[in-house]
């Protein structure tokens, strides 16, 4: 489940001065935030600038660089598909083309409902038991189309039941 | 007691939990509760025979028996036929050691990974863990650099760069702090030898990074994980502060004067941070731009300090070389590749997983006698070896022995020993596409001809898919590949020309088939 705090310059500031005595600093304080937050809000650039003495475009640069880092608050769950070789030889595009026309929703979007959202990515590191799904940071192997549809739906029933 | 305490071992490795096994362990505790039985359940690493897992394993006074896959649902059923003594049952494959696939094995770095549970350090003590260590801190600086040149290993991460000689200009540079750098952004697809043992057993990388740490005079590490590793990043931090517990880590590594920190940093999902100089960068708090060679990361690296990168593997090998010698390591292997690998059968394979052999082992045993063949029942048509960078080769090269010199002469690598398996339905231009594709989302942009190459790469892919101007377009294409080779700063924009030209190389026929002939089959 991604947090998804609404945005605290008092909180960010907190998670800041947090990590403030490691050493390169910036990623370990970009995860912290999007940890929070479920995103790296605009409203956190000049705050990490301001805290690593850098410039605001330096903040920028690093976290636009990274897969990773989002820009914007994403559904309440997150589905990584592994679109790489291993996934590819066992079929990984017909899998993501189910998903897509499952989820109403193309890769970096969301669900209309705010449940899911669909990203790409290359390797989970499960490739003998292609192809590969993470939901949040649970790791799913030899996903077929049912097997997709079986994890969305028990993750939809998880989050009920809470 | 006058029931005996059964023990059983469930995987705790995340290609097991993808398939259930924390399911099973849950179903093995509630039924042996049911049935009043005492039992044991430790959650070890895994064995490496993915196609098993959720591999259990049960103690017997013979040994290890194995059975699986087990799902949740089969539980009932292995009480019932008495899996706790050992007996057959559909799912039972005997004793785990005697499995074709296991026994064949040479296990020099993965030798505890799926055996002990990974968060103990008694259990590492117990099976040689730290003993390399020991005798690293009797050891002068100089005379451990030359024991890990000695064993010839050779960097796992792909490069192949000897680890010694590497070693050794860390040693000789003078500087007030040297830095220790595992690279674990094992982004390459068809790899998971990296998660594994830092999953299955974290230790024995704690323990390698020390003695390094020792060798060169330096005080603290970081190992760099992906953050799609999320499993591996909780154990080894887990195992990290048991290791300052125990004072395998700090300031007074057991008991001696020796200092070493160690520390757990994460990646962001950017595949060039496996690159060393743009992983570096990253560590430092940048964006992941490949810096330009030299200097060396080795006389300035981190923070531009003399800085050691080593992949997991290479790490993970440099216990049992100090433990053993350097001579028992070199005896593994051919020529100039000593010692083992981690072979790893991944994509469409019926045994897919980690087999560790000595060098001069040949694909077609990997992919035949270990891997059993295509899941799908259909021909192996191409192996993709050594990661996306690495050349795609036709079953008339799988008589090839695996060794970094043999490969190098057909353009091809062996790399970190993975290996992506593909049947006849595989069409070799989409996968040229892919790799240009890949390239394209991956480039850090610092250079022009990886940066937009891999762009107009996926360009001039579609107009030969498309088939127009095929001939104009395969030359276009391979002088761009040709620029990519020798223009680019390192091994992103450098090595993707290796997919591409090896497909077009060995599978000409499908850069030429027509649209309209595509749409007729």
């Amino acid at each position: 489940m991604n947090a998804r705090s609404p945005w605290s310059e008092d909180r960010a500031t907190a998670v800041i001065a947090a990590n403030r005595h490691l050493r390169g600093a910036l990623l370990p304080m970009l995860h912290a935030l999007q940890e929070e937050f479920g995103c790296i809000d605009e409203e956190a650039i000049p705050l990490l600038a301001r805290e690593l003495n850098l410039s605001r475009a330096d903040v920028h640069g690093v976290v636009s660089f990274y897969h990773e880092f989002r820009r914007s608050r994403p559904g309440r769950h997150t589905i990584k598909v592994c679109r790489a070789e291993a996934c590819q030889s066992m079929n990984a595009d017909g899998l993501i083309e189910h998903i897509r026309r499952r989820l109403k929703v193309d890769f970096h979007e969301t669900t209309a409902d705010d449940a899911f959202s669909l990203e790409p990515v290359f390797c989970l590191g499960n490739c003998a038991l292609a192809p590969a799904v993470m939901v949040d940071e649970t790791l799913h192997g030899r996903v077929s189309p049912a097997r997709f549809d079986a994890i969305t739906a028990s993750t939809l029933a998880t989050e009920a039941a809470r | 007691m006058s029931e005996p305490l059964h023990t059983v071992y469930v995987p705790r490795d995340a290609a097991a939990l993808s398939v259930g096994a924390d399911e099973t362990a849950a179903a093995i505790r509630a039924e042996a509760n049911k049935r009043g039985i005492p039992l044991r359940i430790v959650r070890n690493g895994s064995r490496g025979m993915l196609w098993l897992e959720t591999l259990v394993e049960v103690e017997t006074p013979e040994g290890r028996v194995a059975y699986g896959p087990v799902m949740a649902e089969d539980v009932a059923g292995l009480f019932d036929a008495g899996f706790l003594e050992g007996a057959d049952h559909a799912l039972a494959h005997g004793l785990t050691e005697k499995i074709p696939y296991f026994a064949k094995q040479e296990r020099l770095t993965f030798a505890r990974c799926g055996i002990i549970d990974p968060l103990s350090v008694e259990d590492y003590r117990l099976h040689g863990g730290f003993r390399g260590l020991e005798r690293a801190l009797a050891m002068t600086p100089a005379e451990i650099v030359t024991e890990v040149t000695e064993s010839g290993l050779r960097g796992r991460g792909g490069a192949g760069f000897p680890t010694g000689i590497k070693w050794n200009t860390v040693l000789n540079a003078r500087a007030d702090q040297k830095y220790i750098c595992c690279n674990a952004d094992e982004g390459d697809s068809g790899t998971f030898a990296d998660r594994m043992i830092m999953e299955g057993d974290p230790f024995c990388l704690i323990e390698g990074m020390t003695i390094a740490a020792i060798a060169v005079g330096a005080t603290e590490g970081y190992i760099y994980i992906r953050s799609e590793y999320p499993h591996a990043v909780a154990t080894m931090r887990e195992a990290i502060r048991l290791a300052y517990d125990e004072k395998w880590l700090g300031d007074e590594i057991h008991g001696t004067g020796h200092r070493f920190h160690l520390d757990v940093r994460v990646g962001a999902g950017a595949y060039i941070c496996g690159e060393e100089t743009s992983m570096l960068e990253s560590l430092e708090g940048k964006r992941g731009t490949v810096r330009a060679k030299p200097p060396l990361p080795a006389l300035e690296g981190l923070f531009g300090k003399p800085t050691i990168v080593n992949n997991v593997l290479s790490l993970t090998s440099v216990p049992i070389i100090l433990d053993k010698g350097a001579n028992h390591y070199r005896d593994f292997g051919v020529g100039r590749s000593r010692g083992t690998l981690a072979f790893q059968l991944a994509g469409n394979i019926k045994h897919g997983g980690i087999v560790e052999k000595a060098f001069g082992v040949t694909l077609h045993e990997l992919l035949y006698e270990f891997g059993g063949g295509t899941i799908t029942g259909r021909p192996i048509r191409a192996v993709q070896a050594g990661g996306p960078l690495g050349a795609y080769l036709p079953p008339s090269l799988f008589e090839l022995p695996k060794d970094y010199e043999a490969f190098a002469a057909v353009e091809a690598m062996v790399g970190h020993g993975g290996i992506v398996v593909f049947d006849d339905s595989v069409d070799m231009a989409k996968q040229a596409r892919f790799a240009m594709e890949f390239c394209a989302a991956e480039s850090c942009g610092k250079c022009t001809p990886c940066r937009i190459g891999a762009v107009r790469g996926v360009e001039v892919m579609d107009n030969i898919i498309a088939g127009e101007k095929v001939q104009a377009n395969i030359t276009l294409l391979n002088d761009l590949c040709e620029v990519m080779t020798d223009g680019s700063l390192c091994a992103m924009g450098g090595m993707t020309p290796i997919p591409v030209r090896s497909a077009l190389k060995h599978f000409p026929e499908d850069f030429t088939r027509s649209p309209a002939a595509v749409a007729a089959e």
